[in-house]
């Protein structure tokens, strides 16, 4: 008996979902066994982008690691150096002038607008509709076009840093920020009329991919696609940081546990980050951007721990000081890392086409899986 | 006036005055073969632009502007891009069925050209079993998406080829019975007996509301035998990476992508002579100076206006709609779209009978 290459002992086909492959958006590598077009298994291969960046940082000083962290979630880059001036805030008990932590947040609200945008836009190509993606990168343009003014870049950006910010805003920034909010508004009808109304979409994701409330905890899931199944893990709202305690915002939760509940979290998501900058933009305070903090930073011997809310999730940043100028060891808890880790459960027994549906909705970003 | 049927007659005088009726009778297959050729190939280069502006439309932005004037030369710049690459064999592949599958797919395509009146007396093969003739042919698309896919040794290519069989087997059905509509209000399977009937108004204008049911069935269900969006299961990009043609590359890769919109035209063209009239002009009931002045307009330029008007919805239907899965796919066939043409059917016979069209 020969026995026929890529398939198991049941006459299951086994396929190579990636390293190179246009649905997981990056180089994750998915071994699926498929029974004609059922999936029963999916297993994650990782690591062929890992660029060690946890062993990178522990040569670099306090000032420096956050510059590494733009590449991990890159859609999220200015929430990440967010996390990494968060704790060291903390370890130097560094209080952050106003202006700065204003500045923050809607920095952080912005990432992560563009970064559901982008999602949504990528998501509805995942499932053969290419131009949603255009009408996402509209509006993505013009966020970008708002980081670019204020620091520089518009993907990898560099800006907050711990003590505060790297330097004050573009005097342009508050008055670019309000058209885009109000160009923002004026189109995200059309989002639901493209895609979230059309009858074949929500066939495709309705009652597909379901994790329950208890899976989505065990998995350690945590962000909009944890909030799909109704757990309550909104960092911002359960750990306040910055000045999201002193904001109005909705922690958006839906319970079916299906593929259109983490897309509608998504969505509504935006609506919420949008009324967060609403609130902010036109109070951010006047004075100092940047706290005065010594030339060389070392934080005190012990360990620290932050969490922040990516647009993936939860974004958990550990350090063990041994009162060097560089950590002894970090570690960041990565969103997608644990929703990934998901997969398999939510997709066995459906259907292959299925299979992009659900990684369009978990909103992986490789980088960000294997760090 | 300037006729089709004119110059044909007028050149088939010549030859046979000038050469023996044999010789002039292989003549005219050539230059018929040539026509058909040339159609073909300036047909494909056109779709392929026309999409790509669509869709550019669509996505809010340019498209193709860049090769030649407002871009239109950049369908002929990809052709000959992909003339000068390389067509790969993959080692596993069996290689004389790989290598023999795009030709299929050609080759359908142009047998499916003949009976089809392009204008006035412009029709190179008046088949009285036209109708028929036209749903035999195009079954024979699948062999070569099946060859292909297998013939590839690559498990996504099989599964688009898998699926593809499923799927166009499954809408050939709900296709020929809405195409049965027409047949049973004309009674002639002949396309010219079918666009003759059509002088006093189109079919789906006289069949009531059985030819608008079977217009609307027969256009879905062409857009999923031609595997376009959103029914290209057998391509499935971000699932398949490109289904039955992922091993193909270069000129072989180009027949394929020619065949497909080649298709297109062609169930676009049957659409519009079925139900919009072929190259009749539109016309309203007593008008006489409105219905005077549409009879100017050429009768190609009808024929191709109301085509690439079907071309357009199918495009408009692939830049909008997200993709369907398998078994949805299959479930609307079976479970909505075939018993509907079934009884649709049955009500336009009762009509034909009864003779309550127009």
């Amino acid at each position: 008996m020969t026995e026929e290459i890529g398939t198991t002992a049941d006459g299951d086909l086994i396929i190579n979902v990636g390293p190179q492959h246009p649905a997981t958006h990056g180089v994750l590598h998915l071994v699926i066994t498929l029974n004609g077009e059922t999936i029963k298994k999916v297993e994650p291969h990782l690591g062929y982008i890992h660029r060690s960046i946890e062993k990178m940082c522990e040569s670099l000083t306090y000032r420096q690691f956050s510059y590494v962290t733009s590449r991990m979630d890159y859609l999220s880059s200015h929430i990440n150096n967010h996390a990494c001036a968060l704790i060291v805030e903390k370890g130097l008990q560094v209080e952050v002038p106003a202006r700065a932590k204003y500045v923050r947040v809607i920095l952080d609200e912005l990432t992560r607008i563009a970064s559901h945008e982008l999602w949504w836009g990528a998501m509805a190509m995942d499932l053969g509709a290419f131009t949603p993606f255009f009408h996402a990168f509209r509006e993505r343009e013009s966020i970008n076009d708002i980081m670019e003014e204020t620091c520089g870049a518009r993907l990898t950006m560099n800006y907050i840093v711990p003590g505060g910010l790297m330097q004050d805003i573009h005097p342009n920034f508050q008055k670019r920020v309000k058209d885009f909010i109000s160009l923002y508004k004026s189109k995200i009808d059309e989002y639901d009329e493209l895609v979230t109304g059309n009858i074949i979409f929500q066939n495709r994701m309705k009652g597909v991919g379901f994790i329950s409330a208890e899976d989505a905890i065990s998995f350690g899931m945590s962000g909009p696609a944890a909030r799909g199944s109704g757990v309550n893990c909104d960092i911002r709202k359960l750990y306040p940081y910055g000045i999201y305690n002193q904001v109005q915002f909705d922690q958006v939760l839906e319970t079916a546990g299906d593929s259109f509940a983490r897309y509608m979290v998504r969505i509504r998501e935006m609506k919420q980050s949008v009324s967060i900058i609403e609130q902010l933009i036109d109070n951010i305070p006047e004075g100092e951007f940047l706290a005065k903090t010594k030339v060389v930073l070392k934080l005190p011997k012990g360990e620290f721990y932050t969490r922040v809310e990516t647009a993936r999730g939860e974004l958990g940043v550990y350090i063990v000081s041994e009162g060097a100028t560089t950590p002894y060891r970090i570690k960041f808890r990565s969103p997608g890392f644990s929703n990934l880790s998901a997969l398999d459960t939510m997709a066995r027994g459906s259907k292959l086409g299925d299979l992009v549906a659900m990684m369009g909705t978990l909103d992986l970003v490789i980088p960000d899986i294997d760090r | 006036m300037w006729s089709f049927s004119n110059i044909s007659s007028s050149i088939h005088h010549w030859l046979n005055e000038s050469f023996s009726p044999t010789w002039a009778m292989i003549i005219e297959m050539v230059i018929a073969g040539v026509c058909i050729i040339g159609l073909f190939a300036t047909l494909g280069l056109v779709l392929v632009l026309m999409e790509r502006r669509v869709a550019a439309w669509m996505q809010i932005r340019l498209g193709p502007n860049r090769v030649g004037p407002k871009g239109l030369l950049q369908s002929a710049a990809d052709t000959l891009k992909l003339l000068v690459k390389e067509g790969l064999t993959p080692n596993g592949a069996d290689k004389f069925l790989f290598n023999f599958a795009p030709f299929i797919a050609m080759m359908v395509a142009m047998l499916l050209m003949a009976p089809i009146a392009f204008a006035k007396d412009f029709q190179l093969w008046d088949l009285n079993i036209g109708v028929l003739y036209i749903s035999a042919v195009s079954s024979i698309m699948v062999i070569s998406i099946l060859m292909a896919g297998w013939a590839s040794n690559n498990k996504y290519s099989l599964m688009g080829a898998m699926r593809s069989g499923a799927q166009i087997v499954s809408y050939e059905l709900s296709a020929g019975f809405s195409i049965l509509t027409i047949v049973v209000f004309t009674g002639s399977l002949n396309f010219n007996e079918i666009i003759l009937s059509q002088t006093n108004g189109w079919w789906i204008f006289k069949g009531h509301l059985p030819a608008i049911i079977s217009f609307v069935i027969f256009i879905i269900a062409v857009t999923a035998e031609t595997n376009r969006a959103p029914f290209d299961l057998a391509e499935a990009e971000s699932e398949l990476t490109a289904g039955f043609h992922t091993e193909y590359s270069g000129m072989k890769f180009a027949l394929f992508f020619l065949a497909e919109y080649i298709n297109v035209f062609i169930v676009c063209a049957i659409g519009a002579t079925l139900f919009l009239g072929g190259w009749m002009p539109f016309q309203i009931g007593n008008w006489q100076a409105f219905n005077h002045a549409m009879d100017y307009i050429p009768s190609s330029i009808w024929f191709f206006g109301k085509t690439f008007f079907l071309i357009f919805l199918i495009m408009w239907f692939r830049w909008t709609f997200p993709r369907l899965r398998i078994d949805q796919l299959l479930n609307l066939e079976w479970k909505y779209l075939l018993p509907i043409s079934m009884l649709n059917l049955l009500l336009a016979t009762a009509l034909a009978i009864l003779g309550w069209h127009f």
